[in-house]
């Protein structure tokens, strides 16, 4: 009976820990996130529609010494914003991160990011069931990807 | 991980630095190696428990990883909690509490 209850216990734990890990390779887009272009990332992310939008602002130096650490600040002043997603057009993948906004967060985020070479710096925003684009082009002198 | 939370009027300023070397795997170490691609690729916030902000990287996040989101609705002595998943099944946490600036 001990042993029984012994090796259930083991299998209990086991899954627990194995539940994390399947879960996050689940929320991971991975073929967004691994797409070499542009256009296969927007197909990844399920994007079938982009509307320029001059209601997002870019924040980003015009010239990038180092292409490993380019600062971006994105704000949008999209109605009902979900989601801002970045996207560096020459990277090798060109997909670099997705943000999703609730409970009283605004839709604003600064991070550093890598460009391969100069390239405009894209942003998306979703919204409700829209999606909405801006770019902004970054010289970048030394390739930040490598 | 290093977080700072300030309250400034209506928004709190989250700012926080994460550490963690962002490999692309496509890297090579010098023995002409691919060093393996070790990244980060979710991250989650939280303010008193409740989601938010929810994030998917990929290996395009600089190095040691910076962010810095803002939040509306907080008030001084709210945790703010920072938790992210990498590629290797690593993870780590942190939490501060909201301040107001001096």
């Amino acid at each position: 009976m001990q042993r029984r209850n012994f090796l259930q216990a083991c299998l209990g734990i086991t899954a627990l820990l194995l539940l994390p890990l399947r879960a996050l390779a689940a929320a991971w887009n991975k073929s967004a996130f691994e797409s070499t272009t542009l256009d296969g990332a927007l197909q990844g992310l399920n994007v079938a529609k982009l509307e320029p939008s001059s209601e997002i602002e870019i924040t980003a130096p015009a010239y990038a010494e180092n292409g490993a650490i380019v600062q971006v600040e994105i704000t949008s002043r999209i109605a009902n914003t979900e989601s801002i997603f970045i996207l560096a057009e020459k990277n090798p993948t060109p997909l670099i991160a997705h943000f999703t906004f609730s409970n009283g967060a605004e839709p604003f985020v600064v991070t550093r990011i890598k460009m391969a070479e100069t390239a405009d710096v894209v942003a998306l925003v979703k919204a409700g069931d829209r999606y909405y684009k801006a770019g902004r082009k970054v010289e970048v002198s030394e390739n930040g990807c490598g | 991980m290093k977080m700072r939370a300030q309250l400034k009027g209506d928004i709190t300023e989250v700012k926080v630095l994460m550490g963690h070397p962002m490999e692309t795997g496509r890297r090579k170490n010098d023995l002409d190696e691919v060093i393996p691609a070790h990244f980060i690729q979710l991250v989650t916030a939280t303010l008193n428990g409740k989601t938010v902000l929810e994030a998917q990287w990929g290996t395009g996040i600089s190095k040691n990883p910076y962010l810095t989101f803002h939040l509306r609705g907080a008030k001084v002595g709210d945790k703010v909690a920072v938790t992210w998943h990498d590629n290797m099944g690593e993870s780590n946490s942190s939490e501060i509490f909201v301040t107001a600036v001096s």
